[in-house]
């Protein structure tokens, strides 16, 4: 097992749709909310995934190929 | 000993060890490195620091570093300097130039490169680690020369070779990632978990954060122990702009100057400003973008400090500004023709920035300033280089000197 702690950005139609529920569905990933702030047409949600690395790889492109925009928690690591 | 004594979460407050951790384990919030404050105002006063090293070590007592473990490389201890010239230009009373092209590497990132090295030998790391497209890993290939540490530094495969000199030269392990910055972004994001080294941004981003700190320092000092009433300084992370302010709310904790509002304004390019457009939408969500700017040192899309440079924007009746490429080369050649100081493209961002920030009255001309110069120019040569002066072509004769000279417009 193992775990990952990632930022989901969601924007446009994206925001409603309930793609962390889905991942927990679709995949067997456990997700666990930490933090987030969702507004209309935008929001970001900070939660760990847990789950085997091969299906967290797996779910995580699922998330991607829903629009969704995948970072690290700390933000940008790549500096000028 | 160093005062650090523990690591706080900027969000719920819990409490830490000060180990290579970044991130509160139970709401995933930021964690920040906190002093013994009543150990600082009984042992630091200002005849103490001015007693110390020309360099950010001569307040050791406020980094969360013990001597044993400093990595020394002389950083900091840079030029303040009056620029008259530039005020009048501007239309100012009273501007200072914070002039960080000076460092070892020339750029800022010598100050937090500074304390993460020695923070990270202190913890027991052999391997100081970045991401970087140019001053930082610069810094780091440096520091970890200085101290005879391993450096790795990673950067997106299709980075100019030009780019990579400035760290090849120190022989760090240089590992060219084939994908996106996005893909770079949580390859280290995943290796920091997984390796025992010190990812300087990463897993040991509270004590690097500190460095930014005495930038503050230094400009309350080198101004006879005072604070300015407005700051300019550019945003990447937003680090380094909220530890400017945090840096001079210590001294006046500390007693060490007087208490004073500082107006604090942000500086970003238009082509990367995604803290400065939620400025000025008015949110502090911060909607990440991909960087489209010549700007390549404050090209960070998705700002790890973003929302605390709003909040301090904010609390100090601040704001931001965003300026267009252009601007940011009007500003390099501007700072360089007024004062002599040849900075990067952020300096022309900062610049920029506080030209705009005085024509939209974000910035009082008649209060003091200092603009935050954050690296050297040479770094960006290309972005200025088709519009630098050109060479007047003569012969070795005068009456060749004198007709050539007079047709371009000189006397």
């Amino acid at each position: 097992m193992a775990t990952r702690r990632v930022r989901f950005t969601f924007e446009g139609d994206a925001v409603r749709e309930p793609v962390i529920y889905l991942l927990g569905h679709q995949f067997q990933v456990v997700t666990n909310i930490r933090m987030a702030d969702v507004e209309q047409d935008f929001g970001w949600v900070i939660l760990e995934l847990e789950g085997d690395p091969d299906e967290i790889e797996r779910g995580l492109a699922w998330v991607l190929e829903k629009g969704v925009r995948i970072d690290p928690v700390s933000g940008d690591v790549v500096e000028g | 000993m160093s005062n650090a004594t523990h690591l706080a979460c900027r969000e719920c407050s819990r409490e830490f060890p000060l180990d290579p951790i970044n991130v509160c384990d139970f709401c995933f919030g930021p964690l920040e490195v906190q002093y013994d404050q009543g150990a600082i105002r009984s042992r630091v006063t200002r005849e103490r620091i001015e007693a110390g090293p020309r360099s950010i070590w001569r307040y050791k007592d406020l980094l969360p570093v013990d001597d044993d473990y400093i990595v020394d490389l002389n950083v900091g201890f840079t030029p303040l300097l009056r620029a008259d010239n530039l005020a009048r230009k501007l239309g100012m009373r009273e501007l200072w130039i914070k002039n960080d092209t000076c460092n070892p590497s020339w750029s800022f990132k010598d100050r937090v490169v500074a304390v993460a090295s020695s923070r990270a030998r202190q913890l027991g790391f052999e391997t100081l680690a970045c991401a970087s497209t140019g001053n930082l890993a610069n810094a780091v290939s440096a520091h970890a020369a200085r101290a005879g540490m391993r450096a790795v530094v990673f950067i997106p495969h299709d980075l100019e070779a030009g780019k990579v000199l400035g760290s090849a030269i120190y022989h760090p392990t240089i590992v060219a990632v084939n994908g996106s910055y996005d893909d770079v972004n949580r390859l280290c994001s995943e290796l920091a978990d997984n390796r025992h080294w010190a990812f300087v941004n990463i897993n040991v981003r509270p004590y690097y954060a500190e460095g930014s700190r005495t930038l503050a320092f230094e400009v309350a000092e080198q101004l006879g122990w005072r604070a300015p009433r407005q700051c300019v300084a550019p945003m990447a992370s937003g680090s380094l702009f909220t530890k400017i302010h945090k840096g001079f709310e210590e001294l006046q904790t500390y007693g060490l100057i007087d208490h004073a509002e500082i107006r604090m304004i942000g500086a970003q390019a238009a082509g990367c400003s995604p803290i400065a457009t939620a400025w000025q939408n008015n949110t502090t969500n911060i909607r990440p973008v991909k960087p489209d700017t010549i700007a390549k040192s404050l090209a960070i899309g998705n700002p790890a400090d973003g929302y605390y440079a709003l909040k301090t924007m904010a609390a100090t009746g601040g704001g931001a500004a965003s300026v267009s490429d252009a601007e940011v080369v009007e500003g390099i050649q501007l700072l360089a023709q007024t004062e002599g100081v040849f900075a990067e493209t952020a300096g022309g961002v900062t610049i920029a920035g506080l030209r705009q920030a005085i024509q939209r009255g974000t910035i009082d001309p008649n209060e003091s300033t200092v603009a935050f110069i954050t690296g050297g120019g040479l770094k960006t040569a290309d972005a200025v280089e088709p519009h630098v002066t050109r060479p007047i072509p003569v012969e070795g004769t005068l009456q060749s000197f004198e007709h050539a000279f007079a047709a371009a417009g000189h006397n």
